[in-house]
């Protein structure tokens, strides 16, 4: 009998004659105490994610890259990983196209395995969109692509993302019910809530352990 | 909360209890109930015991004090020798045949009643009806005084500052440490002062005090220097157990605070005598 | 006391008396611990701050975890099929030594060199740094405080922080003495210094391994939990990823982890949500760019199911292992994680730790606690710990047994304190006996030693009353005072 077939085994006889327990799962419990008006939740957000070191700003549907070139400028943040098969990847392209202020751009598109050094010791920074926030914990909903690969939010030290404000939901069980997570997961899902962090040595919190140093977000007030 | 699972296939798998309503409280006090002492109130603190009886008597209550009384069952319990705790049990359960509120002037000893007799005696269903029954009608004295009896305590003292030790079981089981706050806090000359890491265990647990002296020790050294630092000029406990382990390692460490019982304290203050 | 010293053998401590006996002499430590577990607690309370909201939620989580447990060879083998199906390979081990040959099977086949691994207790369970480096395979922590202990030739003291018994100091002069550079205690740069050195390893690793905060089975997921980045790192960098997790980490439907990441979270660190929430349904897909292209489970039962077979100890397995239990203990904050002398410390290491090596490995266990109760009022799915330590007291006391229901049963069975409590028994059922030994005890109470042994190392001799509450209150009674 193998591995498998002895633990079973074990598990079911240990429930003979037990009938399972009903699912009596309460919606309200995790919904109720955590659900916030529309107006509410880009405060609520942005209080969360500053907490813990996140640096948010506002701006809109246009301006945006403008707005990013100057951070990354403020930064001295010659260079930009970015995806450019991504609406806003294109959108970025196409704004900063010509002017030679604006930061090179570098495309992720191509297995890892083709350039791995260079992403991470030469790729200061990247621009990744998100799937929406959510306003109880501060969270960023990502679903990395093949357009979007998820080491982009991971191993550049700088990650700059876009959030449309009009996807910030309440919390994390009414995105999971709106958008039917249940129904098919992706490779990768995540919930970035701020810039990497660790309080391993005497509970002193330190940021930027092993994922990026700096999280920027850029909330889209008219997106 | 054991309920939930006496009628359950043995291999069902538990549920914990819903969040249990507060407890109701009679409308009115009784004219009679048993004050069960327990063992160490008994053989060490008897006056406690006493004071105990005449708070309730003082209240209008006749107090009926079984003679058959002995101990609670816990020490047998806790080292895990069920069978002599259930025999203990078994006899302490044939005292109470009157449907009388049973006092008992401490937490850990009320827990046992409340909480582990039902579980104790699980698979009789005889005893384990008389257990229900008995839980359901045993309160631990600073509970009742306060939410049964009402009672209304006039301070003839002189002022004092004390500090309140709650043992773990009243504390997390009963919420003693609330009753005992709300009865002090009646005493106008008495300041109730907090004590640093109040909530912590003083350390006694019963049999391991004596197993695992090292660390005990060092818990219940911690607990008199807290109980020191909060500048109290005594120490107040519904519990005999924690009185034993903290005065007990007071007079070691030649401290000369100590602690007395609840109900004496209150008895004292409010002019009974000795 | 520095990793340099040189400890003659005799004197190493080998019992948990013998080594909480040390640890209580270390006021370093014992500062540590005490600073570390208040702030964990406050910080616990803070995020809880709606009573009612957490006393409902813990019901919840409880309710989500003894369902998975009702259900859970049927939500084992959804698992498996979901997982299968998306690309990823499940693996079974009933032993450690299984779960290691399971590992040293995939390292053989991609001839793997450089082992990263994230936090996972249960890859302490196997002891796989070990077990890989007699193979001469390089296993490297990448979560800085495993990181630290791993430097020292230590174990984790804490399940949710590994060097909480290290202070800035320490981990200074660790540094200095085994990485090569200065001295600084300033947090953030040491904490710099491990990023360098652990991002040349993400880099170049061939396998990433980690443990699973919570397989879903609805979806087929593993969902991670953390705020470093090692975790996603070793899930995502190197091409192949091993998971290895306890049977128990099944939850049955995706939205039953809502509750419980906020439960786990709040509970342990005081925050509402971890930096990174990783969820993983499939190796990388064709198209994509990144990610392992290979992504293995190894499912381990190391003693759970004997835990599983009863169903009071069963709910040892609602564990979601947040540590709350321990920084709320009073004997774990004075002893410190190394004195239990396994995996898992402080009370959910001393109720789970019998069913993983047997109750004779580890006997002093369920008694070293005062059942204060601290630890079953915090836990998030509501373990019911004292009773179940208690339960662990009984097993330990029973005389031996040819079929016993846990490994080591009647490991602390004495014949000798069986009489006394049979003893006890009689005495404290029969008030004849009773009363005559309350006569005894408080008429020669003047001759109680000055001396008994361990309770007069605390404190003073107690003396009986000279007359007991038997007598008191029958006198009393008796002067007619019962009538208002």
């Amino acid at each position: 009998m193998s591995a498998r077939e002895n633990i079973l085994g074990k598990l079911r006889a240990s429930l003979q004659g037990a009938t399972p327990i009903v699912d009596n799962f309460d919606e309200a419990l995790v919904t109720a105490p955590w659900s916030y008006p529309a107006e509410e939740r880009i405060g609520r957000l942005r209080q969360l994610m500053e907490t813990v070191h996140t640096e948010v700003h506002l701006s809109t549907a246009a301006q945006w890259p403008t707005l990013l070139a100057q951070l990354l400028r403020d930064r001295n943040l010659d260079s930009l990983l970015i995806a450019p098969r991504t609406p806003y990847g294109q959108q970025l392209q196409s704004a900063w196209e010509g002017d030679t202020q604006a930061p090179q751009t570098k495309a992720y598109d191509r297995p890892i395995e083709a350039w791995k050094s260079e992403l991470f010791d030469d790729t200061p920074a990247s621009l990744t969109g998100t799937l929406g926030a959510i306003a109880a914990t501060g969270s960023l909903i990502l679903w990395p692509t093949a357009d979007e690969p998820r080491l982009m939010s991971l191993v550049p030290p700088v990650h700059f993302a876009l959030l449309k404000a009009s996807e910030i939901h309440s919390n994390f069980y009414e995105v999971m019910q709106r958008f039917n997570w249940a129904d098919g997961m992706p490779t990768n899902a995540l919930l970035v809530s701020g810039p990497s962090k660790t309080a391993d040595i005497e509970q002193v919190l330190a940021y930027g352990a092993h994922g990026p140093k700096d999280l920027v977000v850029l909330i889209l007030e008219d997106a | 909360m054991s309920e939930l699972f006496y009628n359950a296939a043995p291999n069902a798998t538990r549920l914990a209890a819903p969040v249990p309503a507060p407890r109701e409280y009679p409308a009115s006090k009784p004219a009679r109930v048993y004050l069960f002492g327990t063992c160490v109130v008994d053989v060490f603190f008897p006056h406690a015991g006493l004071d105990a009886i005449r708070l309730l008597e003082r209240e209008g209550i006749a107090v009926d004090y079984p003679q058959g009384q002995s101990c609670c069952g816990q020490p047998a319990y806790t080292s895990g020798y069920s069978d002599q705790a259930r025999t203990v049990a078994a006899a302490q359960l044939e005292l109470f045949k009157q449907p009388w509120p049973v006092v008992v002037p401490s937490g850990s000893c009320a827990g046992m009643f409340r909480e582990h007799y039902p579980a104790l005696f699980q698979e009789d269903p005889a005893r384990l009806a008389q257990a229900q029954a008995l839980a359901a009608r045993t309160y631990e004295l600073a509970e009742f005084l306060l939410h049964v009896c009402q009672v209304e305590l006039r301070d003839q003292g002189s002022p004092i500052k004390v500090a309140l030790h709650t043992s773990c079981s009243a504390r997390r089981e009963m919420n003693t440490h609330l009753h005992g706050r709300a009865l002090l806090a009646q005493l106008a000359q008495v300041e109730r002062v907090d004590h640093s890491h109040e909530s912590e265990c003083c350390g006694f647990g019963g049999t391991f005090s004596v197993r695992m002296p090292d660390i005990s020790g060092a818990m219940v050294e911690d607990k008199t220097r807290n109980l020191i630092d909060s500048g109290a000029d005594e120490v107040i406990t519904a519990d005999c157990g924690c009185l034993m382990n903290i005065n007990g390692a007071l007079e070691k460490q030649r401290q000369p605070l100590r602690g007395q019982h609840l109900a004496s304290f209150l008895w004292q203050r409010t002019g009974g005598g000795q | 006391m520095n990793s340099q010293t040189r400890i003659p053998a005799l004197e190493i401590p080998t019992t948990f008396r013998e080594r909480a006996h040390t640890a209580l002499g270390d006021n370093q430590l014992r500062g540590n611990f005490r600073t570390a577990m208040d702030s964990l607690m406050t910080k616990r309370a803070l995020a809880f701050a709606d009573a009612d909201e957490r006393e409902e939620l813990r019901v919840l989580g409880n309710a989500i975890r003894a369902r998975a447990l009702s259900k859970l060879p049927e939500l084992l083998e959804t698992l498996e099929r979901n997982l299968t199906r998306q690309g990823i390979q499940v693996h079974w081990a009933e032993t450690t030594e299984q779960a290691n040959e399971i590992v040293l099977g995939i390292v053989a086949k991609h001839e793997a060199r450089q082992v990263i691994k994230g936090k996972s207790m249960v890859s302490e369970e196997m002891e796989m740094n070990d077990v890989l480096a007699a193979k001469g395979i390089e296993c490297l922590e990448a979560d800085m405080g495993e990181f630290i202990v791993q430097l020292d030739h230590e174990k984790p003291s804490h399940i949710i922080m590994p060097a909480i018994h290290k202070n800035a100091g320490q981990v200074a002069s660790l540094f200095e003495n085994k990485l090569g550079v200065e001295y600084t205690r300033d947090v953030d740069e040491l904490i710099q210094i491990g990023r360098r050195v652990l991002r040349q390893k993400f880099f170049e690793a061939d396998i990433g391994v980690s443990g699973v905060n919570f397989a879903i089975a609805e979806t087929g997921t593993l969902l991670l939990v953390e705020n470093e980045g090692n975790g996603r790192m070793v899930t995502s960098v190197p091409p192949v990823h091993i998971a290895v997790t306890g049977i128990e980490k099944v939850v049955e439907n995706l939205r039953d982890v809502v509750p419980l990441l906020s439960l786990l979270t709040r509970s342990a660190l005081g925050i509402p949500i971890t930096t990174y929430v990783n969820m993983i349904s499939s190796p990388r897909k064709a198209h994509e760019l990144d990610g392992p292209r290979e992504v293995h489970l190894v499912l381990l039962d190391n003693g759970r199911s004997q835990a599983f077979a009863d169903s009071e100890l069963r709910q040892t397995l609602n564990c979601i292992r947040c540590g709350a239990c321990m920084n709320h203990c009073p004997v774990y904050t004075r002893v410190g994680g190394h004195t239990y002398g396994q995996v898992y410390p402080g009370p959910i290491g001393k109720i789970i730790t019998p069913h993983m090596v047997g109750l004779a490995a580890v006997p002093d266990h369920p008694s070293a606690s005062s059942l204060c109760g601290a630890c079953g009022e915090v836990c998030p799915v509501k373990i019911p710990i004292p009773a179940l330590l208690r339960r662990l007291r009984e097993e330990n006391v029973k005389p031996p047994s040819d079929t016993p229901l846990l490994r080591g049963q009647g490991s602390k069975y004495s014949r000798k304190e069986r009489l006394a409590w049979n003893a006890w028994a009689r005495l404290n059922s029969s008030p004849t006996l009773y009363r005559a030994f309350l006569k005894m005890a408080t008429r020669l109470r003047k001759l109680t030693p000055a001396n008994i042994g361990p309770w007069t190392q605390n404190h003073s001799a107690p003396q009986p009353a000279p007359r007991s509450l038997h007598e008191l209150a029958a006198e009393h009674l008796a002067k007619g005072k019962t009538t208002p």
